[in-house]
């Protein structure tokens, strides 16, 4: 360990010291203000010492992190998404009752987490950064204690998350006793050095079995079943924070592990992962189609779109990595102002999530309707918005790998898409039905100006990255040799 | 630079719409009528100032997304040049047509007008693959809402169903986009998105079969081809009069534009495989969509029929690929956006006097209504392909050019012109004649309105009596279309000489240097 290792695990440590920072405040004086001020002050630093310091001393620290341009990027995307939900959380909380300033204690965690996820390059930084991710999450989705659908989510997310873990280890275990080793890249080797012909067992069984737990954290569907109801019951920031960091980090440890392994070798993994993929594109969306609760729906939804993201994965090479990575910032961006415009709409007792309950919402809020209206067009993928963008990009990355049936799947699971993206639009333009009672909004506070900023900050990015995303994918390409 | 104002004019006219419609009612309609109107002088003025030529008349071409090779790249020639004429000129007939029927979200209303219109210019205008893609999609979401917000009864089905259908076959025209390209960079070993080095693309001919068909999916059912249309008679029916004219007018003249455009000249091979297919499905919807008018009780409903049948004709003048089908089909594309759009500006003001579409409930209305019906009876005839209308030149060239390919299908083409007589007079027969059986007492056409229909009368009689300028703006450019599939078909060059009057104009121009 030297000094410029330090140096490449400063973002980490600032995060570090932020949450003790915070913990000992907390300790001297509850104060959701005091808190708050110091997540926003350290993710802030977090962020901004990446670019400034921590990029010149890019390089793999210890055999257990690859602190590589690939790392840096998911990473700054992890902290930027984890700095909106926190702005965005502010007004939120203050409105709920309870202690709320834990709350930031435990995003910063969770930030930290993901994090370390996206920098493992070894099982034992893998689960370590997975654990301290889950167990953040389990008390968030279980923030809302004295409302039973968000404790029932939580303890629905611990008991999965678990097992998931279980079968996490279990894979571990079989592929380090076949190949002796738990680095990435030895894993890697291992495989290469099996001659063809062989068919190891323990090996396969291994990659399966981490695969059902990578399965679980991503959503993907034969082990979605947990998704809706945690959308649902979760505060609508904590949401936000799944449906975003959550899975982006997951899906960063993903491409670094299945994707160094070329499963061109392994043609019966790369089936399963097809399947895999196939069946989470289609029934993310046919399931979305008769949803009408604007956070069940918003969670079929991100299923099918880490259907998506895995289309660019297995599209392989290095289009696969700027594709994904260009889509996980277009999803991001997307998915946070959805859930932004849900979060500044809930009221006291509960979140606004009935469809019902959006009804003419254009005619009310005007500007929170259009942020919302552009989301849902951007998870549409169409034109003006980054969605268009994205999604355009892993289209390409098929094409160019003639992965035909999943370009396929990926075209029929958007047209089925836009039938519930636009029962959304369409219920923010009706006119209100008087028998439905209270809009969604009505127990809400007005909009702070904090909230205000973040999601027109949000909605100018939806749709200047759809015009003009070459500054982007220039950035994007320029990480990309770097990252294997 | 030209270009770019005449692409980015009405979004701009779009924004001021919008905030305007914060303080008044008013605001927007006059922005959006000025807006048009300066649109449409700018077109007339690079009409009367650039001369037709074979190749692009203007072009911009910037770097967009370096990366994967897309360009901002914008290019006009005579056949865009008269489509963007007739989307300058609908779009000032629908605002004006909009001024007392919508009250509601006028600056919203004249947003999404406005802006469908900038992204049908866009395009005709589109020389880049992806950038054509763009601006495609673009024209789906303001069409969407201005169905779903001011149309009638079943509008949220009707503008759901809409969009489903072309969005769904538009995603089928992006794998095709992206397999050609992606087939040309294993060519060149350069991705490109631009028209005039796709053209040059050599493709396996299986390959480029269904690469066409991924092209051809979403144009048929933008156009609409007979089995693919059943999402414009709901869509038509249900929008507010702006809606339907810019649908009738514009939206459907994308997919004849963009089989035109693109998927001739990319896959020649297309004229000698898919032709006849084409060709049948062109046929068999002029007489299935001018039997299925003469079926319905809707006013807005039959005029939508009526386009079905009429864009049969543009179908099959297309794959007939000679210089008379394709001078009709320019001639078709610009006669049914007139004589239809001004039919469906006569339904929305019917509807805002009787307050129902239904021809059940008409009858009789020529005295009471004797101006309207007058209008209305003239339209209908240009419809139904009167000699010195508009819409008779241009399915006569159409019939002219198709018989030299194929004397069959000419031949069942022709009947379209007997049926769609029958539901033309059928229709001014339920409406306007017989007794009044309702006992309807209504004011007779105002003076904007008039205003509005003296406009198109004056442009369907003028195409119809002196098509000529309209013929030799649009010669050069469709002389360039066929030369990019000359030596690539096997076929179907103009034949020998066939006597006629339209025919001897045809020459005439060629003659000229």
């Amino acid at each position: 360990m030297t000094s410029t290792n330090l140096i490449a695990i400063l973002p980490f440590l600032i995060l570090a010291a932020g949450i003790t920072l915070a913990m000992l405040a907390i300790a001297i004086r509850r104060s959701l203000a005091v808190t708050a001020g110091i997540s926003f002050v350290t993710l802030l630093l977090s962020f901004i010492s990446i670019p400034v310091f921590a990029v010149r001393a890019a390089g793999p620290v210890t055999m257990l992190f690859s602190l590589d341009g690939y790392a840096y990027t998911i990473f700054l995307l992890i902290l930027a998404a984890s700095f909106v939900v926190a702005l965005l959380a502010y007004r939120y909380l203050q409105i709920h009752a309870g202690q709320a300033d834990e709350f930031y204690l435990l995003l910063l965690l969770a930030t930290l987490g993901g994090g370390t996820l996206a920098a493992s390059s070894h099982f034992a930084s893998f689960f370590l950064g997975l654990e301290i991710l889950s167990i953040s999450l389990y008390a968030l989705i279980g923030y809302a204690y004295d409302s039973p659908i968000s404790v029932e989510a939580g303890v629905k997310y611990l008991i999965l998350a678990g097992s998931s873990s279980a079968f996490l280890l279990f894979g571990m275990a079989l592929i380090y006793a076949e190949l002796g080793t738990m680095e990435f890249t030895g894993v890697a080797h291992g495989l290469a050095s099996i001659p063809a012909g062989v068919s190891p067992v323990y090996l396969l069984a291994g990659f399966v079995l981490m695969l059902v737990a990578f399965g679980f954290k991503l959503a993907l569907a034969p082990f979605h079943l947990w998704t809706p109801d945690v959308y649902e019951g979760a505060p609508a920031p904590v949401t936000a924070f799944v449906a975003s960091v959550s899975k982006g980090s997951m899906f960063a440890v993903l491409l670094r592990f299945f994707g160094g392994l070329n499963l061109n070798r392994i043609p019966s993994l790369q089936l399963v992962f097809i399947l895999v993929a196939v069946i989470t594109m289609l029934v993310g969306s046919l399931l979305a189609l008769r949803q009408n609760n604007l956070k069940r729906l918003l969670a079929y939804s991100s299923i099918a779109n880490l259907g998506y993201l895995l289309v660019a994965f297995l599209a392989g090479g290095s289009s696969a990595m700027t594709a994904s990575t260009f889509f996980l910032v277009s999803y991001f961006v997307t998915i946070l102002a959805a859930f932004g415009v849900v979060t500044v709409l809930s009221g006291r007792s509960r979140d606004a999530q009935g469809l019902e309950e959006y009804r003419g919402l254009m005619w009310r809020r005007p500007w929170l309707a259009a942020v919302l209206t552009v989301a849902m067009f951007s998870l549409a993928g169409l034109p003006l918005t980054v969605g268009f963008m994205g999604k355009f990009y892993l289209v390409l990355a098929g094409v160019g790998a003639a992965q035909w049936v999943l370009v396929i799947a990926l075209v029929i699971s958007s047209a089925i898409g836009l039938y519930y993206y636009l029962r959304v639009v369409v219920s923010l333009f009706r006119q209100p039905l008087p028998a439905t009672g209270a809009p969604a909004e009505a127990g809400a506070p007005a909009l702070s100006p904090v909230s205000g900023v973040t999601l027109a900050g949000l909605l100018v990015l939806m749709i200047w990255l759809g015009i003009y995303p070459t500054p982007l994918i220039e950035m994007i390409q320029a990480i990309a040799p770097g990252a294997r | 630079m030209n270009l770019t104002i005449l692409l980015v004019l009405p979004f701009i006219g779009a924004v001021l719409a919008w905030i305007a419609g914060r303080w008044s009612n008013l605001l927007p309609r006059w922005i959006g009528l000025i807006t048009m109107i300066i649109h449409l002088g700018f077109s007339l003025w690079l009409w009367v100032s650039t001369p037709s030529r074979p190749g692009w008349m203007v072009e911009v071409d910037v770097p967009w997304i370096p990366s994967f090779g897309i360009h901002y790249h914008l290019g006009l020639d005579g056949v865009s040049l008269l489509l963007i004429l007739l989307t300058s000129f609908l779009g000032v007939i629908s605002v004006a047509a909009s001024w007392r029927g919508i009250q509601e979200r006028v600056g919203f209303f004249h947003f999404m007008l406005l802006w469908i219109l900038g992204a049908i210019v866009g395009v005709f205008l589109s020389l880049d693959l992806f950038l054509f893609y763009f601006f495609w999609e673009m024209t789906l979401i303001p069409l969407y809402f201005l169905i779903a917000i001011w149309g009638h009864e079943n509008r949220v089905y009707a503008s759901i169903k809409f969009f489903i259908y072309t969005q769904a076959s538009s995603l089928f025209m992006l794998l095709a986009i992206l397999g050609l390209v992606f087939l040309n960079a294993q060519n060149t070993g350069r991705l490109s998105f631009d028209y005039n080095v796709l053209l040059h693309a050599s493709l396996p001919v299986g390959t480029a079969i269904w690469l066409s068909l991924g092209f051809l999916l979403a144009f048929l059912v933008k156009l609409p081809a007979f089995p693919l249309h059943t999402w414009l008679p709901d869509a038509h029916t249900e929008a507010p009069t702006a809606g339907s004219v810019v649908l009738a007018g514009l939206v459907l003249k994308l997919g004849a534009y963009g089989i035109l455009r693109f998927v001739v000249p990319l896959f020649p091979g297309t004229l000698s495989t898919l032709a006849p297919w084409m060709m049948a499905l062109g046929v068999a919807g002029i007489l299935y969509g001018a039997l299925q008018a003469y079926g319905q009780t809707d006013f807005k409903r039959m005029v939508a029929y009526t386009s079905v049948s009429h864009m049969g004709f543009v179908l099959v003048g297309v794959f007939a690929w000679n210089q008379y089908a394709l001078q009709g089909v320019v001639m078709v594309m610009l006669a049914h956006g007139i004589s239809t759009g001004a039919l469906f500006v006569l339904a929305g003001d019917l509807q805002d006097r009787l307050h129902t579409r239904d021809l059940n409930r008409m009858g009789g209305l020529w005295d009471t209504l004797p101006r309207m019906g007058g209008v209305s009876l003239l339209f209908a005839l240009a419809s139904l392909g009167l000699p010195g209308m508009a819409n008779f030149v241009g399915e006569f060239l159409v019939l002219l050019g198709l018989y030299q390919t194929n004397v069959l299908f000419a031949a069942l083409a022709t009947l379209g012109f007997i049926v769609s007589t029958i539901y033309s007079l059928w229709l001014i027969q339920r409406a306007f004649q017989g007794p009044n059986r309702w006992g309807w007492k209504l004011p007779d056409m105002t003076a904007r309105e008039g205003l509005i229909l003296a406009s198109l009368i004056v442009l369907v009689l003028w195409l119809g009596l002196y098509p000529q300028p309209v013929i030799d703006t649009a010669r050069p450019a469709l002389e360039t279309l066929q030369q990019s599939t000359a030596g690539k078909t096997s076929s179907l060059q103009p034949a020998a000489q066939f006597p006629g009057v339209f025919l001897q104009d045809v020459n005439a121009g060629e003659e000229k240097p």
